[in-house]
């Protein structure tokens, strides 16, 4: 019986082009998503201390592609500035906020909390610390930031990895009386105990003090192409095991139990999404510092825009997120030039508002 | 199998030999021995803390007992997970209702133990889900988010989603316990209807004994981790057994489809003349009928 319940209509029933379609990723919203992307790149690239014309820069963007060659009418000097001062700023800006954001989405699903986030899990604090232990401390080879040794990244991970693990261990203390507000708070309590260490180093070790905030505040400023190849691999491990479990993050999305008896290992996506989601976290700390609210403004965007369901959420959350954050970074070296504003304070004076609406639409959650 | 059946008998759908639990050292069930027939409706019945729900978990695979539980035959722990999930599906007590997501979409989740892992749905996967949405009166939910429906209509989605999940072993753990009486028999019959056209079999917990007593085939009554009686619903239902295992206080009279339990109170106190309390038929209000009036 059970194969004629599956067989007795093989193919959809005439008028098919009618049916309704489950939630799925549209291309309208897919091209907006890439739109997006090419908007913050071109803006990215042409504002500045020295404005450039779009349309000349969307060409030398152009001629970067193999086998293209168009006039753009820009100088040499002027074409070194896009492809080596800009580019690369803009485009690590596009890895760091796809990564944020795509992180702070896999939380979300996996803890099933729409608070979850990498700076509110105490992800990011660890990270944060795991690296100041490794400039103060000089374990990387002759403890110089630039060129990022990989050290950093690796330092980061670990750190962002005990991090997630603290607050999980500690918002499930409460047992079956855990909300989600349980574990928001242990990523409260986390943060602060780790932020707790990281300052105690930087006191002990002045000397790196200098070196370790201008890190913290976000250093997208420095960017080169070296920074760029060193996050690029974490960008396409994580995205690939993130994007690729889309469909279990929306089985997961009705409980552990149910979504064993729908035949998956759900502690085991788990881990694996949570350790995707921390190493992407771990990257774009390493490469960035500490830029908070993006995984949280996005993926709620995207959320409340083009639907709830992962398959959504997820990639379109990376592609806005680069380009919220690209864009966000041309806010934070424009406002108030020839300064430059940290672009970690644009995002938290941006997020913070955000996060009182994302409170009030998660009430009916947290109670 | 250490003891193959005769060829001419089919397994059992359930079959359980010496099933026993134990969760953070504490025993739940302490040996249970069942056997479920394919096609057939038992109902386990037990008051609380008696380990009902357990004894679903563990047959739906959510706790190890890979010996002691056989579906159809074969030993739960020779089941793949995927392979498992499309012989029994289980409707839990409270489902978790996942915010903004939509009818169509929880029913295609019953569909996940026939998409690859990492891949999509198919266009069969999707013509079964409407099917099955047809065939609940669904069709036109769609798109509603589950949030938004009413107690009777979630509870027809919850099972759809079973259905869509082809399984023949159908667990329903108080599938009636957040609905009103109206809806509680449309879901029932609905069950039953489903087990008569799809060949399902179902095993199910319930705490309305009369209403277990008139869908089921055979009753198990469950008591402190152990099957205490198991027979027709008019041999276990009855109130010198209700009374000993639930410590209640009963009547079971004869119904068309099966015995009616009804909860009586224990020697109420005798309270003579109350002259201040009010004779109540005089404060009684009905409200007039209307309908008649226009």
């Amino acid at each position: 019986m059970r194969l004629a319940l599956k067989r007795s209509r093989p193919v959809a029933p005439a008028g098919a082009g009618t049916l309704p379609r489950p939630a799925r990723l549209r291309k309208r919203w897919l091209a907006a998503g890439v739109f997006a992307v090419l908007v913050a790149l071109v803006a990215g690239v042409s504002l500045g201390p020295v404005s450039l014309p779009p349309g000349s820069v969307a060409i030398e963007l152009l001629n970067l592609l193999p086998g293209v060659h168009l006039d753009s009418g820009l100088t040499e000097r002027e074409i070194a500035i896009v492809t080596e001062l800009r580019l690369p700023r803009v485009v690590l800006g596009l890895l760091v906020g796809g990564l944020l954001a795509l992180a702070g989405g896999a939380y979300q699903g996996v803890f099933r909390n729409p608070l979850a986030d990498p700076y509110l899990l105490g992800v990011a604090a660890g990270a944060g610390l795991a690296v100041t232990v490794v400039l103060t401390l000089g374990v990387s080879t002759g403890g110089a930031l630039s060129g990022l040794p990989v050290t950093i990244p690796l330092a980061a991970f670990v750190g962002s990895l005990g991090a997630v693990a603290m607050t999980y261990l500690l918002g499930s203390a409460g047992g079956r009386s855990r909300s989600p507000a349980t574990l928001i708070l242990a990523g409260v309590a986390v943060s602060a105990f780790l932020s707790a260490g990281q300052t105690y180093l930087l006191q002990r070790h002045a000397e790196s003090i200098q070196e370790v905030y201008s890190w913290l505040l976000g250093r997208l400023a420095t960017a080169g192409w070296q920074d760029v190849r060193l996050v690029l691999p974490y960008f396409l491990l994580t995205s690939l095991i993130i994007l690729l479990h889309r469909r279990e993050l929306d089985v997961l999305s009705v409980g552990d139990d149910e979504a064993a008896s729908l035949g998956l290992h759900p502690q085991r996506s788990r881990y694996l999404l949570i350790a995707a989601a921390s190493l992407g976290t771990a990257a774009a700390v390493s490469a960035s510092g500490l830029i908070g609210f993006v995984g949280i403004i996005v993926p709620h965007t995207v959320r409340m825009l083009a639907g709830a369901s992962y398959r959504v959420i997820l990639p379109l959350s990376m592609l806005f997120g680069g380009a919220f954050l690209a864009l966000t970074d041309v806010v934070a070296r424009t406002a108030a030039a020839p300064q430059e504003i940290p672009i970690g304070v644009v995002t938290a004076l941006l997020g913070g508002p955000f996060f009182v609406v994302v409170l009030r639409s998660a009430r009916r959650v947290l109670t | 199998m250490s003891t193959p059946a005769p060829t001419s008998l089919p397994a059992p759908a359930v079959d359980l030999r010496d099933l026993r639990i134990s969760l953070d050292g504490a025993p739940i069930l302490t040996g249970v021995d069942l056997t479920v027939a394919t096609g057939e409706w038992v109902t386990v019945i037990g008051p609380n803390g008696a380990g009902k729900s357990t004894l679903l978990r563990a047959v739906g695979g959510l706790l190890p007992a890979p010996d002691a539980v056989r579906l159809f035959g074969t030993p739960i722990g020779e089941l793949r997970r995927r392979e498992r999930a499309r012989v029994v599906a289980t409707v839990a007590q409270s489902p978790v209702v996942p915010s903004g997501m939509a009818v169509l979409d929880y029913v295609l989740l019953g569909r996940t133990p026939y998409i690859p892992p990492l891949g999509r749905e198919s266009a069969d996967d999707l013509a079964t889900v409407h099917e099955v949405l047809d065939r609940l009166d669904l069709a036109g939910f769609h798109a509603r988010e589950l949030a938004t429906l009413s107690g009777g209509e979630r509870q027809r989605v919850f099972l759809a989603r079973a259905l869509a999940q082809g399984a023949t072993l159908l667990l329903l753990d108080e599938p009636t316990s957040a609905l009103d009486i109206g809806h509680q028999q449309e879901v029932l019959e609905l069950v039953d209807q489903l087990r008569r056209t799809h060949g399902l079999t179902v095993l199910a917990t319930m705490h309305d004994l009369s209403i277990a007593g008139e869908y089921a085939d055979r009753m198990v009554l469950l008591a402190d981790g152990r099957i205490v009686a198991t027979g027709t619903p008019e041999q276990v239902l009855t109130e010198d057994l209700l009374a000993r295992h639930y410590r209640a206080h009963v009547r079971v009279i004869p119904g068309p489809h099966g015995p009616l339990v009804l909860p009586t109170r224990p020697n109420r106190p005798n309270r003579p003349n109350r002259p201040n309390r009010p004779n109540r038929a005089d404060h009684a209000v009905v409200a007039p009928d209307k309908s008649r009036e226009t």
